[in-house]
């Protein structure tokens, strides 16, 4: 009885456990996330909702404090979530028509679970453009950027390089960093008015 | 004796991803064999598989340039027989343009980086098997990298000269990703609608398909990319300089790909086509150029009040002659 009113999760229940569970299993994504192993944790229980937070967050971020005209300003949040998700999309297509046996879903969570980093860069920048601006400030902005550009990629690849044919893993993966390299661009020119 | 062994070594060429690659030589070889040689028809028939899995290569007796349409034909109705095709609905049709390994891909830009007057890009590299994933990603590849140099340009003439205005522009990306593609897509349609045309008045060669005409296109612009990036370099003259020589390897490509197609029609047709070709071009390039990396205004010969935010002199001190076009 407890067991399904665990698993059902309907409102006429008490129990909030599948919120625990789900925020849990988030929360151990990041984990495998940020220190990469052989594991099968991402791609067995695929979930969407790490990619959604993580995704709004990086585009919450990407505003300007000020309202500038269009022409001249950064990424909308929509054309961030439009990047995220269409660049997620785009790849796992092209990663299956190349003949890997991911499904879609699984690869759609792995590349959105990697941006993991690259938001962690974005929280980085902003605190250190709060300092003054200079060139110490741009290295060190450079610096943290290239480093996290470098995680995503490996974590990424970590999950991802496994399910591809042998003599097509470069196919695959140029456009996983090609993504990734996008996003960081987009991170770096960051500037707040 | 003497075709067979031909045939073979030209078969081991179009099994060359299969087995690892013995080494350049022989493929170039194979492949000059099997361009020289267009009537070669490679069919794989169950009943014709060579012990070690090659395809055999049976080569006509003919040798008559005029019989490629026919033998195109009977080359495709082989394939079609043995893969049965799937429809366009079906997810394996679209993967059928993905049927690329790296070193093939890396083997097709290298091909259009060197065109060479005698080498059609069309039948020696991409052997009538284009693929997709090549014109998308460069064309995607392009599109960035073009955005990317474009906005550090600005921030490089500004750290020069504070007063000019920075902002992020990323609404070039869609503009740059919109052009590429457009251009990648309609132009290639355009030509293949024409030589379709065409194609009453000339028997003897036929035209190429959609997605050769295309894939011909995609890998030309490849060469564009380090181009793009070496116009960081804040020279005018080094940047027309380069911008010249990717569009001549560029347009090159092209030329020598449609050369053999349309030498059959009248002089007055090539001649047209071939300039339009290049000119359109010609007008991509340029156009990036302008757009991308817009002349910013000339510099103040008094400097700037308030030359304190940015103390790093990483740049020779601003002179009036240096100025980025």
């Amino acid at each position: 009885m407890a067991k399904a009113a665990e698993s059902s999760g309907e409102p006429g229940t008490t129990s909030p456990r599948p919120l625990m569970r789900d925020l849990k299993a988030v929360g151990k994504k990041f984990m495998h996330v940020l220190y990469p192993r052989k594991s099968n944790t991402l791609l067995r229980d695929w979930d969407l909702w790490g990619p959604l937070i993580l995704c709004v967050t990086l585009a919450l971020m990407l505003q300007r404090s000020s309202v500038d005209s269009e022409k001249d300003g950064g990424p909308q949040f929509a054309e961030v979530f439009v990047i995220v998700w269409f660049g997620a999309v785009t790849i796992t297509l092209n990663s299956k028509l190349l003949g890997g046996n991911i499904s879609f879903f699984q690869s759609l969570c792995v590349l959105g679970y990697c941006i993991l980093p690259l938001t962690v860069a974005m929280l980085v920048c902003r605190l250190v453009l709060l300092a003054e601006q200079g060139p110490i400030n741009f290295m060190v902005r450079l610096f943290v950027v290239i480093v996290m550009f470098t995680w995503s990629i490996v974590a990424s690849t970590a999950f991802l390089a496994d399910s591809q044919p042998p003599n097509r893993k470069a196919l695959a993966i140029y456009p996983v960093f090609l993504f990734y390299f996008v996003i960081s661009w987009m991170i770096l020119t960051f500037t707040p008015q | 004796a003497g075709p067979a062994a031909a045939g073979r070594r030209a078969a081991q060429a179009q099994r060359v991803w299969a087995t690892p690659p013995e080494g350049a030589s022989e493929f170039e070889e194979a492949s000059n064999l099997l361009a020289e040689t267009p009537d070669a028809v490679t069919t794989s028939g169950s009943g014709q598989l060579t012990p070690q899995g090659h395809v055999a290569v049976a080569v006509d007796s003919g040798g008559s340039y005029g019989a490629e349409e026919e033998v195109e034909e009977s080359d495709k109705t082989a394939l079609l027989q043995e893969k049965q095709q799937p429809g366009f609905w079906t997810f394996g049709y679209y993967q059928s343009f993905f049927d690329v390994d790296t070193c093939q891909v890396l083997d097709r830009i290298r091909g259009s980086l060197l065109p060479r007057p005698g080498h059609n890009f069309v039948r020696h590299r991409l052997r009538n098997r284009p693929d997709l994933y090549g014109p998308f990603w460069i064309c995607a590849t392009l599109a960035f990298v073009l955005a990317v140099t474009g906005n550090l340009t600005l921030v490089l003439a500004q750290r020069r000269d504070p007063s000019i205005h920075y902002s992020p522009q990323f609404h070039k990306v869609t503009v740059a990703g919109i052009t590429i593609y457009c251009y990648v897509w309609l132009v290639p349609l355009a030509l293949w609608g024409f030589l379709q045309w065409r194609k009453r008045v000339r028997e003897r060669v036929g035209p190429y398909t959609f997605l050769e005409t295309v894939c011909v296109y995609g890998y030309s612009l490849f060469v564009f990319i380090p181009t793009v990036v070496l116009w960081l370099i804040p020279v005018p003259w080094l940047q027309w300089l380069f911008g010249a020589l990717a569009l001549a390897l560029s347009a090159a490509s092209l030329v020598f790909t449609l050369w053999p197609v349309v030498r059959e029609d009248t002089r007055l047709v090539a001649a047209v086509l071939l300039s339009t070709v290049v000119l359109l071009h010609a007008l991509l390039a340029t156009g990036c150029k302008f757009y991308f990396f817009q002349p910013l205004p000339l510099e103040p010969l008094a400097p700037p009040p308030q030359a304190t935010s940015l103390p790093l002199n990483l740049l020779p001190p601003p002179t009036p002659r240096s100025q980025v076009t």
